[in-house]
């Protein structure tokens, strides 16, 4: 997202992206950033949750006028739950630390549309004039 | 109450990839400043596009698939919550498929608008995949394309959200 933004940023539209990872964010460097210390998946808020939602993307929209250091990231002050410590399991490795144990949490990069529905296979239109396909032949 | 610091994904990335055997994933680092564009009129007067890469399609579209999906998908603003779909490899589906606005918040944007906080949504929302391995292919194909869209289309201002 950051790359993204960094592109749009140099045609002169103002960016802001929002993050549940600080040390990716804080990596790529985006021009406005805000962090939303939640588990990914999450980065704009918990389900159903209309007023927190609100209350994030305020403040979130609050920060194109408030940043004004390239590359500043602010912390939304929300908390996940009472304790921190959901952090803990997240991509852990084994107490052993090796292959034959540790959970592989990568899945199948299938080459074929991934359907949230079967029936969504069907429904697709062939044409989609909404889906836009990139080519690598075709260099920018 | 313990507060923990955020959590360090690339290093856990990293500690999982030499677990597993796998070479370990080149991260983008920037160290010079990205451009910092001003704002040209306040945000209440301002369209904002929202840009989301969680995955998200509209029933009807194509999906994405799982191995560095360049493409994007045009969502309109309109699309009702019923008809948006998640798919991702790399994130747990179930709170973006029991409500988008979590990876993709319309709903509250919208009604940020209704109350004067946010000019004007833009009508067409974009989404990709994200999870692409190569980060040239990103700056050199994806950027451009959704750049030169917000272009085209006057936007002011753009909201990137990642899951």
């Amino acid at each position: 997202m950051g790359l993204i933004a960094r592109e749009i940023e140099s045609r002169g539209i103002p960016t802001l992206c929002m993050s549940s990872a600080y040390s990716i964010t804080e990596a790529v460097r985006p021009p406005r950033a805000v962090f939303l210390d939640f588990p990914l998946g999450h980065t704009a808020g918990r389900p159903e949750a209309a007023e927190e939602q609100r209350e994030i993307m305020a403040m979130t929209l609050s920060q194109f006028a408030a940043a004004t250091e390239p590359g500043s990231i602010v912390r939304l002050p929300f908390d996940w739950s009472e304790r921190d410590d959901w952090k803990d399991a997240v991509m852990q490795v084994s107490g052993s630390g090796d292959a034959a144990t540790t959970e592989d949490f990568r899945i199948d990069r299938f080459e074929v549309p991934q359907y949230q529905f079967e029936k969504d296979a069907q429904l697709a239109d062939p044409v989609c004039p909404s889906c836009v396909f990139l080519s690598e032949l075709e260099p920018r | 109450m313990s507060r923990q610091p955020p959590i360090d994904y690339i290093k856990r990335t990293r500690a999982q990839y030499e677990a597993l055997g796998y070479p370990a994933y080149d991260w983008v680092q920037n160290t010079e400043n990205p451009e910092f564009a001003p704002l040209k009129k306040p945000v209440e007067a301002s369209t904002l596009a929202v840009i989301a890469s969680g995955g998200i399609y509209r029933e009807g579209q194509i999906a994405f698939h799982y191995k560095d999906d360049l493409s994007f998908r045009e969502i309109s603003i309109d699309t009702p919550r019923s008809a948006l779909r998640a798919t991702h490899f790399a994130y747990d589906l179930a709170p973006a498929r029991q409500d988008p606005n979590v990876v993709f918040p319309l709903a509250p944007l919208k009604r940020l608008v209704k109350e004067g906080v946010l000019g004007r949504l833009a009508t067409t929302a974009y989404t990709f995949m994200g999870g692409i391995y190569s980060a040239r292919k990103v700056s050199q194909m994806l950027a451009p394309a959704l750049a030169d869209r917000l272009q085209a289309n006057q936007i002011d201002l753009a909201l990137l959200v990642p899951a």
